[in-house]
Order: C-alpha cells, then sequence, then structure tokens
C-alpha cells in the first residue's frame, strides 16, 4: 500500500509540468473558428522563427468559445498571446486579472485586428426559402441557426449586426429590439460556440439559414461542399475584428516576449495575411487585399462605434444580465 | 446478480449505512436459516482491530482534501452575495426556467426508467430468453461509457437526419427538452434496474405460491405480494436515477438545445456564468445543486434502510 | 440457498406465456433502443468511412496525447482512490463511532455532484483569482490548465466507488476472521494485507473497474479545468468533442468508438468477477 502511494505521488509529481525542453513554448489562446488559420499560421511561423534565429520553436494552440477562452485566461492558463472574437474579452482579461494594459489595443496596427471579417448567411443549396437579406430572416418559417450571444463572441457580432442594420433601416433602437426579438423566436437552438452552431446547421441538417462569421461560411462550403450549402451575402453587414493582443504578465514571466511579439507582428505581414486570406479572413495588408479582392463579396460594412459607441458599452446594454437579450428571451 | 455503485453485490445488504444497531450487518437469506448471531463489530474503547485511528485519519483527510475544502470554495465565494444578491440570482426567471428543465426531465427520466427499469429487472430475474446474459450485461453500459460518447451518440440518432430522428420525424426530439428526456433515461437506466434485481431475486417464491393456492390471480399475487416487497428498492433506484440525472452535463450537452428559458440544463448555466466572469454567480447556482443533491443524498439513505428493514421482515 | 442463476424459469404459478413474451420483447426493445442502437451508431459512424481513415484519427497525435493524458489521469487517480476505498472501508466496517453515516454520505457526495460544479471548485481553489493561485504561479507551478488539475477532478469524481463496493462486502462479512488473526498476534497490517484483501479481492476488483471506467470517461469536469490545450490538456473524452467540432466526424466517432471499446471491457471484466464472485449472495457466504 505504501509503495503504490508513493508511486502514484511521484507520478503526480512528475505530471506538474515545467514545459521547457530544448524548445522554447508559445501558447495561443483562441476562439472556436480559428483551428485551420492558426494550424497553418503556426506552422509557417515556426519555420520563419527556426530560420530566423535558428531556435526550435513549439506552439500550443486552444480553441474555444471566445467568453470562455478568456475565462481560462483570467483563471491562470499561460497564454503568451490571445487571439480572440472580440476586444470586450481581452478588456475583461486586462481588467479582471491585470495581465495586460488596458491600453492592449493600440499597440497593434488597426485596433490589433490584422484580419477582419463580417456575419453572413450560410443557407441549403438552391436557397429554397429564398433567403437573400436581412428581413427575411423574420419570415414565419424560417428557421434561424445562431449561437448563444452570452457565451460566443461571434454570437454577438451576428446579434449587433442584426440590430445595427435594423437600426439602420428605421432609424429607431425600439424598433430595432422589436426585430431582433422576431429574428431570435425564429431561433430553434442555441450552441454555446460558433462552431457548435455550424456543426448544427451543416451536419445536423437543422435550420434553413446559419448566421456565421463569414471566414466560418466560406470554410463549410469548402468541407462539406457547395452542392449542400451555399453563402448568402447581406446588403449590409457589420465589421468584426477579432482582435489579438500580447499577455505580458505571462511573457515576461516566461522570458517569451520577444518571441511572442514577433508572432503577433507576423500576423501583419505579407506571409501572415496570405495564410489569412486563404483561411478566408479579410487581410487589413492592402497589396493582399487587392489580390484576394476576387474572393470575398462586396458587402457595405458598419462599425461597432457607429451604433453602439463601444464594446463597454454594447456588453452592458445587450449581452449583460438584463440587457435586451435578457429581455428579449424573457418575453417569448 | 450484480449491481454498479451504491447498490450492494449481494443484494443483502444495501450500502448506506444508517447505521443504528448490528441491522446492518446481519447476513440472511430467504431460507431464514444462518448467522444467528450478528458478526461482531469492535467497538468501545478498547478495540480489538488495530488501525482505527490511522484509517479514519486518512479517510477524513482525503475527504477534506479533496471534497470539503474545495466544495467549502463554492460556499465561501457564494457568501461574497448579500441575501438578496444571492435570491435574485438563483431566482432569476431564466434559472428557474432551467431548474424546471433539469428537475422536470431528471423526474421523467427517472420515471421512465423506473417503469421500464422493473420490466427488465422482471424479465431478466424471472424467464429465460436466448441473449439474456448479454443483456444483463449490456444493462450497465451507461455506467461505463463515457457521457460525451453518449452525448454525441443520442444527439446523431435523434437529430432529425438521424437513423431515429428520420423514423419520428413529425415529431422533434433532438434539441428539445425531449431530447434532454432521452440523454437522461439511457443515463440513469441501471440504477432501477439494479436496485430491484437483488430484491426480486430474493423474494421467496412460496409468497406468491401461497398467495395462488389461496385462489388470487398471478396479477393479484403480483399486486399484493411482489410489488410492495419491491417498492422500496423501488424508490431507491428511481432516486438514484433521479440524482444522477440532475447533475449530469456530459451527455445531455450535445442533443439540449440550450434555449434561455426553454432547453437550458442548469450546469450549463452555471457555465455561462462563468464565462460571464460571474464567479459568484455561478457559485450561487452550484451551492443550490448542491444542497439539493445532498438533501436527496440523505433521501436516498433513508430508503435504502427502508428497504433492509422490509428485507429483514421478509425472512 | 435459492440463487437465481439455478432457479427453474417456470415457476409453480406463473403468468400466461403471453403476458411474458410481452413483457420480454417490450425489455428488450427498450434496452435495444437506448443501449444497442446508440452504440451501434458509434460503431457504424467511427468506421463509415473506412478503416484507413479510422486508424489514421487513431494515430493522429493530438489522439495519442489524449489517449496519454487519459491513462495518466486513470493510472493516478485510481491507486488514489483504491488506498482511500480500503481506509474507509476499514474504518467503517470493523469499527463504531459516532457520526459514521454522515461519513458515509459525505463519500457519496462526489457522486451527485454535477461534474460542472466538481471542475468550478477546483477552479476556485487553483486558479489565478482564487485560494493558491497567486503562490502557484509565483513558484511557477500550475494546477489548473495543467495535468494535475485534470487528475484532481478525475479523482473528485471517481471517489466514492471502490469505498462503495467495499463497504457493504466488510460489513457482510463481519469481523470474525480479523479479530482472529489479532488475536493469534498478527499486526494490522498483516491482518489487512492478508487475511482482508484476499477475501474481499473481487469486490475490490469491481470497484476498481468501475472507477477506472468513470475515469476514463470523465467530462464535464475536466472540461471546465482543461483549457483544451491541443496535444497536451485533452483527455479522450474532449478529444471527441474537438473532433467533432471540427467537421472531423468520422475521427470524432473513431476516438469515441475507443471509448465505446473500452466501455464494452469494462463491462466484460465485470461478467468475469460477477462469475467470480458467485452469485449475488454468496459474499458473505464464503466465510461462514
Amino acid at each position: 500500500m505504501r509503495l503504490t502511494f508513493l508511486l502514484a505521488l511521484a507520478a503526480f509529481a512528475a505530471g506538474v509540468p515545467v514545459l521547457s525542453r530544448a524548445e522554447t513554448t508559445l501558447l495561443n489562446v483562441s476562439y472556436d473558428p480559428t483551428r485551420e488559420l492558426y494550424a497553418e499560421f503556426n506552422a509557417s511561423f515556426a519555420k520563419h522563427w527556426e530560420a530566423k534565429t535558428g531556435a526550435k520553436l513549439a506552439i500550443k494552440l486552444s480553441n474555444g468559445g471566445s467568453g470562455a477562452q478568456a475565462r481560462s485566461v483570467i483563471d491562470g492558463i499561460d497564454a503568451d498571446v490571445v487571439t480572440l472574437a472580440l476586444a470586450y474579452d481581452i478588456d475583461a482579461i486586462a481588467r479582471k486579472a491585470k495581465l495586460l494594459p488596458a491600453n492592449w489595443q493600440t499597440r497593434l496596427p488597426h485596433n490589433s485586428s490584422p484580419y477582419t471579417s463580417t456575419i453572413v448567411f450560410l443557407v441549403r443549396k438552391g436557397n429554397p426559402k429564398r433567403i437573400n437579406d436581412w428581413d427575411d430572416l423574420v419570415k414565419p418559417g424560417v428557421a434561424v441557426i445562431t449561437p448563444n450571444p452570452k457565451t460566443s463572441g461571434g454570437a454577438r457580432w451576428a446579434y449587433l449586426a442584426a440590430w445595427g442594420y435594423a437600426q439602420r433601416k428605421t432609424g429607431s433602437a425600439n424598433q430595432a429590439m422589436d426585430y431582433v426579438r422576431k429574428l431570435y423566436a425564429n431561433v430553434p437552438v442555441l450552441d454555446s460556440g460558433a462552431r457548435g452552431s455550424t456543426t448544427t446547421f451543416v451536419e445536423r441538417g437543422i435550420g434553413d439559414v446559419l448566421l456565421a462569421w463569414e471566414n466560418e461560411a466560406y470554410l463549410a462550403v469548402k468541407e462539406v461542399g457547395p452542392d449542400r450549402v451555399q453563402i448568402v451575402v447581406p446588403s449590409v453587414s457589420i465589421l468584426a475584428e477579432p482582435p489579438v493582443a500580447l499577455i505580458d504578465k505571462v511573457v515576461d514571466k516566461k522570458g517569451t516576449r520577444t518571441v511572442a511579439q514577433a508572432y503577433l507582428d507576423y500576423l501583419y505581414t505579407p506571409e501572415g495575411q496570405e495564410i489569412a486570406a486563404r483561411n478566408f479572413y479579410r487581410p487589413t495588408l492592402d497589396t493582399v487585399a487587392r489580390k484576394y479582392d476576387k474572393q470575398f463579396a462586396r458587402v457595405t460594412l458598419f462599425e461597432l462605434k457607429d451604433y453602439f459607441i463601444d464594446w463597454a458599452t454594447a456588453q452592458k446594454t445587450h449581452f449583460a444580465d438584463g440587457g435586451s437579450f435578457d429581455v428579449i428571451y424573457k418575453a417569448q | 446478480m450484480s449491481t454498479a455503485y451504491s447498490v450492494a453485490t449481494s443484494g443483502h445488504v444495501l450500502a448506506s449505512l444508517a447505521d443504528r444497531d448490528f441491522a446492518i450487518a446481519r447476513a440472511f437469506d430467504a431460507d431464514g436459516a444462518r448467522t444467528l448471531n450478528p458478526p461482531s463489530v469492535s467497538q468501545g474503547p478498547r478495540r480489538v482491530l488495530p488501525g482505527f485511528a490511522l484509517s479514519l485519519g486518512y479517510t477524513i483527510l482525503y475527504l477534506s482534501l479533496i471534497v470539503l475544502i474545495p466544495l467549502s470554495a463554492a460556499f465561501i465565494k457564494t457568501s461574497e452575495l448579500t441575501w438578496a444578491g444571492f435570491a435574485a440570482i438563483v431566482t432569476s426567471p431564466r434559472v428557474v426556467a432551467s431548474y424546471k428543465l433539469t428537475f422536470g426531465a431528471s423526474f421523467g427520466a427517472a420515471a421512465i426508467n423506473a417503469l421500464f427499469g422493473f420490466i427488465v429487472a422482471w424479465v431478466l430475474v424471472r424467464y429465460r430468453f436466448p441473449g439474456k446474459r448479454v443483456v444483463d450485461a449490456i444493462v450497465d453500459l451507461p455506467l461505463a461509457l463515457p457521457t460525451a460518447v453518449a452525448g454525441i451518440a443520442l444527439a446523431g440518432l435523434f437529430a432529425p437526419k438521424g437513423w431515429i430522428g428520420q423514423l419520428l420525424a413529425p415529431l422533434d426530439i433532438a434539441f428539445t427538452p425531449a431530447g434532454v428526456l432521452v440523454a437522461l433515461t439511457f443515463i440513469g437506466l441501471p440504477f432501477v434496474v439494479r436496485t430491484v434485481q437483488p430484491v426480486l431475486e430474493q423474494l421467496p417464491r412460496e409468497l406468491e405460491e401461497a398467495a395462488v393456492t389461496l385462489g388470487a390471480s398471478p396479477w393479484d399475487g403480483f399486486r399484493r405480494v411482489v410489488f410492495p416487497a419491491v417498492l422500496p428498492a423501488l424508490l431507491t433506484g428511481f432516486a438514484l436515477a433521479f440524482a444522477r440525472a440532475i447533475g449530469e452535463y456530459g451527455s445531455v450537452i450535445f442533443i439540449a438545445g440550450n434555449m434561455p428559458m426553454v432547453s437550458e440544463i442548469t450546469p450549463l448555466i452555471i457555465i455561462t456564468k462563468l464565462e460571464q466572469y460571474d464567479y459568484a454567480g455561478a457559485t450561487a447556482i452550484a451551492v443550490v445543486m448542491l444542497t439539493l443533491s445532498f438533501a436527496l443524498l440523505l433521501l436516498i439513505n433513508v430508503l435504502q434502510a427502508w428497504t433492509r428493514r422490509r428485507q429483514g421482515a421478509e425472512s | 440457498m435459492s440463487n437465481a442463476n439455478v432457479r427453474p424459469a417456470v415457476a409453480l404459478v406463473s403468468e400466461s406465456p403471453w403476458v411474458r413474451r410481452a413483457l420480454i420483447a417490450l425489455a428488450l426493445a427498450f434496452v435495444a433502443l437506448f443501449l444497442v442502437v446508440p452504440l451501434a451508431f458509434v460503431f457504424r459512424q467511427a468506421l463509415g468511412k473506412g478503416m484507413s481513415v479510422y486508424w489514421a484519427a487513431l494515430v493522429d497525435p493530438d489522439a495519442l496525447a489524449a489517449i496519454e493524458l487519459t491513462l495518466v489521469a486513470a493510472l493516478i487517480s485510481v491507486p488514489l482512490n483504491l488506498v482511500f476505498g480500503i481506509a474507509a472501508a476499514w474504518a467503517i466496517a470493523k469499527f463504531r463511532f459516532p457520526g459514521k453515516s454522515a461519513l458515509v454520505t459525505l463519500i457519496d457526495l462526489p457522486f451527485s455532484v454535477s461534474p460542472v460544479v466538481a471542475g468550478l471548485i477546483y477552479v476556485l481553489v487553483f486558479g489565478l483569482q482564487g485560494w493558491f493561485g497567486g503562490w502557484l504561479r509565483d513558484h511557477d507551478l500550475k494546477v489548473i490548465f495543467a495535468v494535475p488539475g485534470i487528475v484532481l477532478a478525475t479523482i473528485f469524481v471517481t471517489l466514492p466507488f471502490v469505498a462503495r463496493e467495499l463497504i457493504p462486502v466488510l460489513q457482510a462479512q463481519g469481523n470474525d476472521t480479523e479479530e482472529a488473526a489479532a488475536v493469534l498476534g498478527a499486526s494490522g497490517w498483516q491482518t489487512l494485507w492478508r487475511v482482508t484483501l484476499p477475501s474481499v479481492k473481487w469486490g475490490l476488483l469491481y470497484g476498481v473497474i468501475l472507477c477506472n471506467a468513470r475515469a476514463m470517461g470523465e467530462f464535464g469536469a475536466v472540461s471546465v479545468v482543461s483549457g483544451h490545450i491541443r496535444g497536451l490538456t485533452n483527455t479522450l473524452p474532449l478529444q471527441v468533442e474537438i473532433l467533432y467540432n471540427e467537421y472531423q466526424f468520422a475521427a470524432a466517432f473513431a476516438v469515441a468508438s475507443v471509448l465505446a471499446l473500452l466501455a464494452l471491457v469494462t463491462l466484460g471484466l465485470k461478467l468475469i468477477v460477477e462469475r467470480r464472485m458467485g452469485s449475488a449472495s454468496l459474499i458473505g457466504e464464503r466465510f461462514a
């Protein structure tokens, strides 16, 4: 019995990881739809870094709902960088855990968003329900799939896109809430993450239209085939800026600041931008954007600050307890 | 037949320790014969057997480190709220709707398992048929199969395009409360079967036979002799299935629709609150669930004590 | 001593054969619908795209890392809970003391706690915003979002299994043999090792089998403390979820099928142990 105990103790102690061997390790804590993007990017950057400095680099990736991932960072996961869905989640890390400065978003170009995206519709092949724009989503008999805005960053962008559309059209916040209420009345399933919703729509065959990140939609078409789903781009949508940030306290402790900074900078280089574009994210670098222009549909994009001031306000008004989302759901 | 978890393998001694007297250790059987003397139990200041302090000390230490102290963290975190704040969170409409779903579906699933589990136990004990051993073994599958695997399997099966979902086409199962019911029925299945089986096995046939010779029909024999004898075990199994279902997460989360106010289970709300950085809110709801689970446990222990006394009365 | 395996199927009194057949059919239908079909579905989906896809899914580095982590978690938590189970059963079965029923209820507690809550409490204790988070970080120790956290959550969830199997078995036996050993001069450890444990070895094994099955399959609690770092902190059940979310359904079900096979092996071992234990009633009997 003592032997078993000692063995177990030894095994337990051995499990406390010190992730250093001969190589450095970076951990990128990211949101749901970036699996493919960062699989490609990490390989490219590791090669680039080794060529440049001769040092071997192991890059680990974690994916999950943006809010859940931010929560993990707040609770102590050793993320060198975070690449999340919305600035609010990184603000939360700064505010609650003080792991990076409050002005983090100004440290990198384009509000720390090397690539942008937007919200589009994914429909069944042939578009049998004739869904072409936001108004069609509230028609009776249309089932809309979108994740839960409380847990999914993508869902929040979608919610704000819908709201922004309605407010832009009617000029009234009340009517916008009405529109969003009718929209969510047509939603049969609320997954907790963007990828979960895509699975529900694509694989389980639920719903007539999916409100998806643009890159998710393109990826779905690529994965399951254009003979099953197709993309419909609405007349107007929101400019979604998924930001990236360095977690200062972690990199300073691990001594990885240089390489982590280089990792983020690489996202803005032509190589990094190409990888983003290839994975259906809209690049911010002009040269690359021009090159991939044909790939992305033209859509009028409004910005978050046009209707919602900033994320803190948007969160409080819409997604916090008692916000508009709660009001909408209570009424149903 | 052997059972899982808290149902004793022997069927004689049901696991709980409402240890008032020696009764708990008294072995008895349908013949009523052996062990007239209860096995001795060391007691009093001079204990014959060594190791009391060490074993009890280690047990309490381990329990404290692994269970009690971490659980207290939930209560301590919740205490940061005022009573009013606490009440507001745990009685908010969305949370209350989730209680209704979680407890309602758990109750429904346990009820279904009580009915069909009883039938399965009956069939396994009383009849012979080909494949009986296989059926008996597979009853424990929900205990051995990881919840996530059960989750994706049931979600795939009952989705509109799934094998069973297609058959039931106009009826939506997956992503509705019905889906939650299906998942919870799955995971609770062994409990009633394994609690009732040993009791049915030990039931003296002579009683039923006596009833029939005195003129009762088989149905009367069942209703008046068998069922009352089995009832405590049935209730225990029901309570066990119920307790298990309440906290279940892995198998439900894939098949639930997660719509607030409609198909959102309470554990999911806890996670949602966590992801909104509302730790106190998450722990508040956790505390409610913990208290209810603990109360259920006590109820189960009482039921098991009743069953034991009932069984004692049979022989 | 009557015993289910020996009892004649047709008793003196029985319900009509039609009732019997209907009940059998009903039972079989229920079992088939809820148990057999899901199991078949897992294997069908896993093998649907052919053996090469199936195999590739299993030798993928992330899947292998998940298998390794699952094994590590089980190999640590099961022995620890085994030791605990023996200690608890010894204290509870062999002695009388006040508060025994409270103790047993406490041992039961992890069983009724939701896995999400189980994970949450460890985050509260070891997370950066929790009790020891700062201290752990200062000393470069990782618990949550690393292997120790996963092991802890697994230990919590599987804690009662061995104890709950052993306690009734030890109780049914009584103390006679142990007291005899003590009177004859055996020390406590000798008594435990040579008298008690051999007599309950099948019950012990049974508890270990169940404990292991749950340890390898735990999802909810581990999901909260894992961090989902690919190739590092994903157990097999988490890996199933990840693959499922990546459109790799065949791969997800392939990994799930590994777990399902494990479940079937568990059931098989259970059957064997049951046969060795004799039929249900005979545990205490053997030592009369």
